[in-house]
């Protein structure tokens, strides 16, 4: 298993240099001098122009800025952000929680209620069961998120008003930010209605980011359940007499659950995707918001730093989703 | 649980010499059993044929803006007019025309994206798949690289970089598509490659370019289909997202995502502005992803009953 | 009073282009400590018929019968938990192909041990006992080191010898072995054929053994049942029937055993089995029978009594030659 380990880390270096010349030619692509890009339509002065250049080294050949760039980020500094003037890795992992925990709840709603749907549709193959979560799931898949946003806004803040509309927590609220989690953060602070207020205005956007990821869990889950239970083990099961409960929620699900946890792991790209339109319905402070401020802006420098750093977390993430597989698949785990 | 559930079948009194249908027909014989997958063509048909038809049956032009008819319900409600069947939008243009044209754009977004995106993708994933080593290693490499970035943030990126235009929308989306093309063209050309009648070809002669387009490839068509029809689905899903983010199709273009940017402000005071241009977003979507499923379990041996 | 009555078993799967009949009306019994071989080439239905009896088909399948008893249990009208409790206790089976016949995220411990909790009871040291014990029984070396192994970490043959010890777990009343050495390597195949039949004289179970190779019914069973595209075309006590076979088919099997070839080429039955979309109207195996006339093309043959071995034959054998006169049914090269 050490070696499923091994093979994989090694795989990963040379995507993550790949990534980093990307980020690096990310600024490079664009047409026309990079130092007028970031200056913008105010234009510089010569003198501040060659100033400019040689601060961001844009005079010394491509392979030397792209080394130092490299060996900058390694470190930590990913430059500045030409709107805030702060180090553009401060500002990702200010706003990163806000993204995590968002993330992380849509994740908790897709599996909670994807895995038990596709069980159920798989075990019920063609009853109304089935068609139903099936035409659901297909329905979830099919929407424009960002649209879905805006109708349950309308419905839920609009005509019922049962939610708030945006940001994180009500504005009356303030205390500051220990773990950058609103959810814990407003129980460490003890003040009365804090928590109730982080998880109501958590609900639409963890249902609308949510959503394609539970379209996808329930599909994959009956389909690899389905699958599953063609096999000739779980025949072997049923031929000892074992209970159909058994037979599905052990024999059947344990072996269904390796694909799906694959999948359920695959889906961070998708949430981190996702995230950009629902913080921008939903005014999420996070970092989907951000870079899509950061584009419109031309903070070049927060895009660039914002790229390699999604790429490296959705790169990681699916380094630990190789490893969980390993760890739960007992072919690899225990090898011959 | 008894596996013995009554099924649906009278025991025949003979079951004298049947005959096997054709390919075609076995296709349709499964495909057509799918209700949801027929209901999907139907709507697909339908929609090809508002886009193709459009400037006969709109009402209006998409851009023409009455200006004695700004943000007018649709006809059902009070103060609706039966000039304008879906209502108007903020500066007075119909509804129903724009969503009409708007079909020719996400139609068109929807081809061209898989057109292109198929057409290098799988003759990348055939040559990678065919040929292996280290070209197949650089060429997974390069895809795993457009892999580690959130689909919908390197277009977003990629359209920054070009420009925001509908065409550019367009061709960010086909590349953010492609290593999908590629690795399922690379893992069907692999599990082919090794089979019998490919063996058989090659001993006979057949050279390594007409091996891998007519001899290899046509046998790995299913699951591309299937994927062809999903990323249709998945482009017009990207493009309208870009068109609402502002940078897909710009105003004045009736492009259904963008017309839901426009009307983001107006979402509590006037609720067809927003709900009309989604609602086509999801039928068009739900139809194409529908026929999609109907493919897959038409085309998957494994599904079948026998 | 037999153990297992099965009387006009018939067993339809629903298609997509139509019904196919996989077993059509068999009929046989088996007594307690015997053994049963059913013989037949791919497609004559023997598995599925003893799938059907299990309660192990697929929904698109129906089973009917008019009589379908197990140690006085109608089988046929048993609701499911009844059935649980008689499946994997007093009938039990084994299958073709263990290797994927295991679940791979489970030990040999686990699976081992499930069939002796839930229908015996047992605690978990008693379960580790009697589990070990069954190991030995089948003949597996360091048998408490193999609780902890999981199925991928098995051979072919271990991994039936665990299926074996699975199924005799609860001392069942009848075994089914499905084909249990076909997919077996050639020196394991005689192995694990020794270790069923003693497993079989030493819990005294009856045996029915399903299998294609008519050199293991000749070794080891007692009654010999031949199934043909889904019908039973002759069951005779297996002494008799290598000796004095009724039915074309079964003589054209055995003129193909090695052990009997008078010339230096194999006598090979011509054609194949039919499939669902080519049934003769009249004898299954008219297409493919040398001594088939105009009668057998027309009409479905009649079933015989047991003095001519039960042969479902319009002309059926006796010391080689048709009853009724007529041209011998012997294949010859």
């Amino acid at each position: 298993m050490l070696r499923f380990f091994l093979r994989r880390i090694a795989l990963l270096i040379p995507t993550f240099i790949g990534v980093t010349i990307a980020a690096f030619a990310f600024i490079r692509i664009l047409p026309g001098d990079p130092v007028l890009l970031m200056a913008g339509e105010r234009g510089t002065t010569p003198e501040r122009h060659a100033q400019l250049m040689e601060q961001f080294g844009f005079d010394r050949p491509l392979p030397i800025q792209y080394l130092d760039y490299l060996t900058s980020a390694l470190q930590g500094d990913l430059g500045i952000s030409l709107v805030t003037k702060k180090p553009v890795w401060d500002e990702f992992f200010v706003l990163f929680p806000a993204t995590l925990e968002l993330s992380f709840c849509a994740i908790i709603f897709a599996a909670a209620i994807g895995l038990p749907a596709g069980v159920m549709a798989a075990v019920r193959r063609g009853s109304w069961l089935d068609q139903t979560v099936m035409s659901t799931a297909l329905i979830g898949y099919s929407m424009p998120i960002f649209w879905w946003g805006l109708l349950l806004i309308i419905l839920f803040s609009g005509i019922l008003g049962w939610t708030p509309v945006t940001g994180r927590i009500s504005l009356i609220y303030f205390f500051e930010p220990v773990t950058g989690f609103m959810l814990i953060d407003s129980l460490l602070s003890g003040q009365k209605g804090a928590f109730s207020s982080a998880v109501s205005h958590l609900i639409l956007p963890t249902i609308v980011l949510g959503t394609i990821p539970l379209a996808v869990v329930a599909r994959q889950t009956r389909s690899a359940m389905l699958e599953v239970l063609g096999e000739d083990y779980v025949r072997t099961a049923r031929a000892k007499g074992l209970k159909p409960s058994r037979v599905i929620g052990l024999h059947a699900l344990r072996n269904a659950l390796i694909p799906v946890i694959t999948t359920i792991g695959l889906q961070v790209g998708v949430l981190l995707g996702g995230a950009i339109l629902t913080e921008t319905i939903f005014s999420w402070p996070g970092i989907g918001k951000w870079m899509l401020d950061s584009i419109f802006r031309r903070d070049y420098p927060s895009v660039q730093g914002g790229l390699l750093m999604i790429a490296a977390v959705v790169m990681v993430v699916n380094l630990t989703v190789d490893l969980v597989y390993g760890l739960i698949n007992p072919r690899i785990r225990h090898v011959g | 649980m008894s596996e013995q559930t009554a099924a649906p079948h009278k025991l025949t009194a003979d079951t004298a010499a049947l005959t096997p249908r054709g390919p075609l027909s076995e296709f349709w014989y499964y495909f057509s059993e799918n209700r949801g997958a027929v209901t999907g063509l139907a709507f697909f048909a339908f929609i090809c044929a508002v886009a193709l038809l459009a400037g006969m049956i709109a009402p209006h032009s998409a851009t023409e803006q009455y200006r004695d008819a700004l943000l007018f319900p649709p006809v059902w409600q009070e103060g609706g007019d039966w000039r304008f069947l879906l209502g108007t939008d903020a500066v007075g243009r119909d509804m129903l025309s724009r969503l009409i044209y708007g079909s020719q754009y996400s139609l068109f977004v929807g081809c061209i994206v898989v057109a292109g995106a198929m057409v290098v993708g799988v003759t990348l994933g055939v040559i990678t798949g065919y040929l292996g080593g280290n070209f197949d290693a650089l060429v997974m490499r390069l895809m795993d690289i457009i892999l580690a970035f959130p689909s919908l943030l390197l277009a977003l990126a990629l359209v920054a970089i070009l420009g925001p235009s509908l065409t550019n929308a367009m061709i960010a989306i086909a590349i953010v598509q492609q290593p999908h093309y590629v690795r399922l063209t690379r893992a069907a050309v692999m599990s082919e490659k090794g089979k019998d009648y490919v063996t058989a070809a090659r001993v006979a002669g057949v050279p390594p370019g007409r091996l891998m387009f007519r001899t290899i490839l046509p046998n790995c068509m299913a699951p591309l289909i299937v994927q062809a029809a999903l990323s249709f689905s998945t482009a017009i899903l990207d493009a309208a997202a870009l068109g609402f983010l502002g940078m897909g199709a710009q105003p004045p273009t009736p492009e259904w995502g963008t017309m839901l940017a426009e009307a983001r402000e107006f979402i509590l005071r006037a609720w067809w502005v927003v709900t009309f241009p989604g609602v086509a977003i999801l039928l068009t979507v739900l139809a194409i992803n529908l026929m999609g499923d109907g493919l897959r379990d038409a085309l998957d041996p494994k599904l079948k009953r026998s | 009073m037999a153990l297992l009555d099965i009387e006009n078993l018939t067993v339809e799967f629903g298609t997509g282009s139509g019904a196919f009949r996989a077993v059509d009306n068999v009929s046989f019994t088996v007594d307690e400590r015997e053994i049963l071989a059913i013989v037949g080439e791919s497609g004559s239905g023997k598995s599925v018929a003893m799938l059907a009896v299990m309660g192990l088909l697929p929904w698109t399948a129906t089973v009917t019968a008019d009589r379908l008893r197990f140690n006085n249990h109608d089988l046929l009208s048993l609701g499911p938990r009844e059935r649980r409790r008689i499946i994997g206790k007093d009938i039990a089976m084994i299958f073709q192909e263990p290797m994927s016949s295991l679940n791979p995220c489970f030990t040999v411990g686990f699976q081992l041990g499930e069939a002796l909790r839930i229908h015996l009871g047992l605690a978990r040291a008693e379960r580790r006992k009697r589990s070990i014990e069954l190991l030995e029984m089948v003949g597996i070396p360091a048998p408490e080191k193999r609780l902890s192994a999981f199925p991928h970490q098995l051979s072919g043959g271990m991994s039936q010898r665990v299926m074996i010890a699975m199924a005799i777990s609860c001392n069942p009343r009848l075994l089914i072995a499905d084909e249990p050495t076909t997919a077996l390597d050639v020196t394991i195949q005689a192995q694990v054929l020794d270790l069923l039949l003693d497993i079989q004289k030493e819990t005294g179970s009856a045996l029915v053994l399903i299998t294609h190779d008519m050199g293991v019914v000749a070794e080891t069973a007692q009654r010999v049942s031949v199934q043909y595209a889904g019908q039973k075309v002759e069951e005779q006590p297996v002494m008799q029937l290598f000796s004095d076979p009724h039915h074309p088919y079964t003589a054209a099997l055995l003129a193909a055993l090695p052990e009997r070839a008078k010339s230096r080429h194999l006598p090979s039955i011509p054609g194949v089995v039919p499939g669902q979309f080519d049934r003769p109207p009249g004898c299954l195996f008219a297409p493919r029978c040398a001594g088939a006339t105009e009668i057998c093309h027309r009409e479905p043959p009649p079933r015989h009594g047991a003095e001519l071995g039960h042969a479902l034959c319009h002309h059926p054998l006796s010391g080689g030659k048709p009853v009724d006169g007529g041209k011998p049914a012997e294949v010859t090269s």
